[in-house]
């Protein structure tokens, strides 16, 4: 059987991760490629890795965080954050990332995606969409970390993403992220209903039963989350036997 | 685990030389990465002359099927490939072209395992392409050994192989595909070996000691 899988998102500025860690025995709490190692070695099944530098000179770093995690990590990682055409794409891949995760430079640019999927294979490419529901299932698009409002509804944009060539849907809940009550299943599940391509639910995890939500209630492919792993708060090893206990399949 | 002692420098096959086959693909680093971490450091090459005196031969293969292989026809490596007699690990995309046929593009392939490349139809609204960790049964051959059945590796792709009489591993995705094949000299597998964490690192060792 096909696995639901666990995604740890490690959010990197200038080389070193950003949020506090909680791991014990850590060499380098704040080292990429280290945090990368042991997630994978805990059950993590793909790693994603954001690039939230600004400067040109962190950019540069980023693609040399890539390189080194592709040298030492055996799992599939996917990373995001700044690109917005082709040719970072084209970097990043020949780095060794296995995926790269769009955002707003898609919504600006809705042509990158077929290049990308044209260029580099639709399993590449993974849209990543950040939306908040203004009323009960109306969701809007926003752009540029979740600041700016677009006149994209969500499940509009999410299909032309498929059928421009997305291989995955990234959606991050606004409404939900950060504040720990679960993901928006409802939201998932209408995703999960139109779409052919796998769905990630991001935002909103809190606790092991969230996880076992998004895969039963709103049937996400995959759940990615940050706060909740890199705090210790949720062990990945615990959450995938509490996962199997529940009938879910994870490796 | 990876054996980091001091005196892996001496355990580990280094002084094999294995050549990966350099072609119009894409990520093949990953392999090359992989390999790495088994102690060799292979060769990425398209020089026929250093292939043929490579111990082992990685064939990668992440693109489509049809365009690879008028690229392997005008650059002479299909028939190069088929008549190595060296151990050749063919992964991904490089799977189904060591097949006769695929039916992405209408390519005419290798024809080294007697088998047909499909694309996966849908039945019950699965997800094309097949994408993430699935399990592997029915497991044959040096390749798998010491591998229990129904342990996960790492997919994607929106093709397979039927099962057929080369199959050595099998994987159910909408139905019973090939996940891995062997036929003399030749082995292959559908999922990334050296995306698939330690099993992969497993058979990839596997395949340096063949």
């Amino acid at each position: 059987m096909l696995a639901k899988r666990i995604i740890p998102c490690l959010d990197v500025k200038d080389g070193k991760t950003v949020k506090g860690v909680n791991f014990v025995n850590f060499r380098d709490a704040g080292d990429p490629v280290e945090m990368g190692k042991q997630y994978s070695e805990a059950g993590a099944d793909e790693l994603v890795f954001l690039d939230i530098t600004a400067s040109y000179e962190g950019r540069k770093t980023f693609v040399d965080v890539v390189k080194r995690v592709a040298a030492n990590v055996s799992i599939p990682f996917t990373v995001g954050g700044g690109i917005n055409e082709l040719s970072d794409v084209d970097k990043l891949l020949n780095a060794g990332a296995d995926k790269v995760s769009i955002n707003s430079a898609a919504l600006r640019n809705p042509q990158l995606i077929t290049d990308i999927a044209k260029n580099f294979g639709s399993q590449v490419c993974v849209v990543a969409i950040d939306g908040k529901e203004d009323a009960p299932g109306d969701w809007t698009c926003y752009v540029n970390g979740g600041h700016v409002p677009t006149d994209t509804k969500l499940f509009d944009w999410a299909r032309e993403a498929q059928e421009r060539g997305a291989g995955e849907i990234l959606f991050t809940s606004m409404s939900h992220d950060g504040v720990k009550q679960g993901y928006p299943n409802e939201a998932l599940l209408r995703l999960h209903n139109e779409l052919n391509i796998p769905v990630i639910a991001s935002g909103g995890a809190g606790k092991m039963e969230d996880f076992k939500d998004a895969f039963i209630i709103g049937q996400a492919d995959a759940a990615l989350a940050a706060s909740v792993f890199h705090f210790g708060e949720i062990n990945i090893k615990e959450l995938k036997s509490y996962l199997k206990e529940n009938g879910i399949v994870v490796r | 685990m990876r054996n980091l002692s001091p005196f892996s420098f001496f355990l580990s096959p280094l002084t094999i030389m294995v050549a990966v086959i350099k072609y119009n693909a894409g990520n093949i680093y990953s392999v090359v990465h992989a390999l790495r971490r088994e102690g060799v450091e292979p060769l990425v090459t398209d020089d026929k002359q250093l292939i043929s005196k490579a111990d082992k031969v990685i064939f990668p293969g992440v693109g489509e099927a049809s365009t690879t292989m008028d690229y392997l026809r005008k650059n002479g490596l299909d028939t190069f490939i088929k008549e190595l007699k060296q151990p050749v690990l063919g992964i991904c995309l490089g799977m189904q072209l060591m097949c006769r046929h695929s039916e992405e593009g209408g390519a005419d392939c290798l024809g080294i395992f007697d088998a047909d490349v499909r694309k996966f139809i849908p039945k019950e609204r699965e997800k094309i392409p097949h994408m993430g960790w699935n399990q592997i049964y029915s497991l044959k051959s040096d390749l798998m050994k010491g591998i229990e059945d129904n342990k996960f590796v790492y997919f994607v792709h929106s093709y397979y192989v039927p099962i057929c009489s080369g199959t050595i591993a099998k994987t159910d995705y909408i139905e019973p595909f090939s996940a891995s094949l062997n036929k003399d000299n030749f082995y292959a597998t559908q999922f990334h070996p050296e995306k698939s964490g330690e099993i992969g690192s497993i058979i990839l060792k596997n395949f340096l000691n063949l």
